[in-house]
């Protein structure tokens, strides 16, 4: 009854079929469920961008004030100076109280961007289950997540670097006049917006793949059960 | 040789211990199933009998602790993530009690979801789904979201969904549990007819009586262990006694005793074979 050689027969004929008919991880599928859902949990989708939004936002108009405030009014001798992300570097020596306050706030931030990923990955572990018993393989479930959460880090931060920008020129402007204008060092302010988009995008990609990787390495049957 | 041929699954001494506590709880406690292709098996039990577990051990959605499950005779124990994804994509169609629809998406999009995976271009999918939608009742409701459909209309596009890449085997996890009476029989009719016409295996979980009609055998279930099975010559005089004491009898499991139950199997499928 127990014939070995007859499995192995088994295995090696189930193996030929694999050889001649695969299973895809189609990008284009990827991309139109990851937008699907997107759409349809637009207020939910919205508030973790707002969360992304406000840490990058942030983010930036603290380096973009630094930046621009160092060339409107000259640093004396042993002042704070700096750029991108050197600034806070160079203030936690000069005055660690106040880049202490700074990375709290950002820490909070990194963490509120983890979270909201984390949730949105948890609540649908019975559709990743789904996916798992439909042919997805497990690259297919991280890259739907990766593009979702990609996606919302990328409006995010964009859009809070820019507004970010915006509100720091804004009271420049006020505190100092149009000359601020003149003398504002566009490009360091450019790639200080840059710097922020990418922090924010890489932070939300991280805080999403770790538990889409996990979901993904599950057996459907215990993704399906989970509760969240 | 000819077992290759003849069972498309095959269960022996299949066991499956969850952590509880501090020691385990053995949901299945040593099944052995034979399944002939284009059967139409019942399986049933009252509710903690174990049915759920083995359904994912037979579907490769779970790891038995113990034994083994065959699949055209290949364990798929000895199966990487990859080729695991293969079989439930191509080999296996999967009906839910709770008919896990892909909320986001059409039931056109959620039938043809398992032909892009398999590797069809977008316009074969639509015309293969467009299709099966209209097997199962639906040709005009293909781009409607699950959440517009009828429980009934929702399990409809799950059996179309199932047999998207025409596997060669049905499991279905209670698919009329959470369906009307009415509902119910045409769903379990439907599987019947898509059983005979397309030759492929069903396997199917259930407490409803009235799927015990349409089962070529039947597999009872109690307390982890396969108590008894029956053929269907059999079923026309059990279904009143037998079938109503033990849905009804949640509580009696000791009655029956589960350790006879599991030499059962072999001596019925004996029985079963001699008949043919």
């Amino acid at each position: 009854m127990e014939d070995k050689v007859d499995h192995e027969l088994a295995m090696k004929r189930l193996r030929e079929e694999m050889h001649t008919s695969g299973v895809a991880t189609p990008f284009a599928t990827a991309l139109k469920i990851a937008f699907q859902s997107l759409r349809i949990r637009f207020w939910r989708s919205i508030i973790t961008i707002a969360g992304v939004f406000f840490a990058i936002a942030f983010l930036v108009s603290v380096l973009n004030s630094a930046i621009i405030e160092q060339f409107v009014t000259p640093v004396e001798e042993g002042g704070v100076r700096g750029f991108g992300i050197g600034y806070i570097f160079f203030l936690l020596a000069a005055e660690p109280r106040q880049a202490w306050l700074i990375t709290m706030s950002l820490v909070v931030c990194v963490i509120g961007i983890a979270n909201a990923m984390l949730m949105s990955v948890t609540e649908r572990y019975k559709e990743i289950g789904t996916m798992k018993c439909l042919g997805a393989l497990d690259i297919f479930v991280v890259e739907l997540f990766l593009l979702e959460s990609g996606f919302q880090g990328l409006v995010g931060s964009f859009a809070g670097a820019l507004v970010g920008t915006v509100l720091v020129l804004l009271s420049s402007l006020i505190s100092h006049g149009f000359a601020v204008f003149s003398v504002a060092p566009w490009g360091q302010v450019f790639l200080n917006i840059i710097l922020g988009a990418l922090v924010g995008v890489l932070l939300t990609l991280l805080g999403a793949s770790f538990p889409a990787y996990r979901a993904s390495q599950m057996p459907p049957a215990d993704a399906m059960r989970t509760e969240v | 040789m000819a077992i290759t041929q003849e069972n498309t699954v095959r269960a022996r001494a299949v066991r499956k211990r969850f952590p509880m506590g501090e020691g385990y709880l053995e949901a299945l406690k040593g099944i052995d199933l034979e399944v002939k292709r284009g059967e139409y098996i019942s399986i049933m039990g009252p509710s903690g009998s174990g049915k759920t577990t083995l359904f994912n051990m037979i579907g490769g959605l779970d790891k038995p602790s113990d034994g083994t499950v065959y699949i055209d005779e290949v364990d798929i124990a000895q199966l990487d993530a990859y080729e695991l994804a293969w079989l439930r994509c191509r080999k296996i169609g999967y009906i839910f009690q709770t008919f896990n629809l892909i909320p986001v998406m059409t039931a056109l999009e959620n039938v043809t979801l398992p032909m892009i995976f398999a590797g069809l271009s977008n316009d074969e999918a639509i015309t293969k789904g467009r299709g099966l939608l209209e097997t199962v009742g639906l040709g005009d409701r293909w781009q409607h979201k699950p959440t517009e459909l009828s429980g009934g209309q929702q399990q409809r596009v799950a059996i179309a969904r199932s047999f998207a890449n025409d596997p060669s085997i049905i499991l279905a996890d209670e698919p009329t549990a959470n369906l009307d009476l009415k509902t119910g029989h045409d769903i379990i009719e439907l599987l019947r007819v898509l059983n005979k016409e397309r030759g492929v295996t069903i396997i199917s979980n259930t407490h409803d009586p009235s799927m015990l009609n349409v089962s070529d055998r039947i597999i009872w279930i109690r307390d982890g262990r396969v108590e008894r099975v029956e053929a269907r010559a059999d079923i026309d005089i059990s279904v009143g006694t037998i079938g109503g004491d033990t849905l009804g009898g949640v509580g009696g499991g000791e009655i029956h005793g589960g350790a006879a139950g599991r030499h059962a199997m072999d001596r019925l499928a004996g029985n079963s074979s001699e008949k043919k």
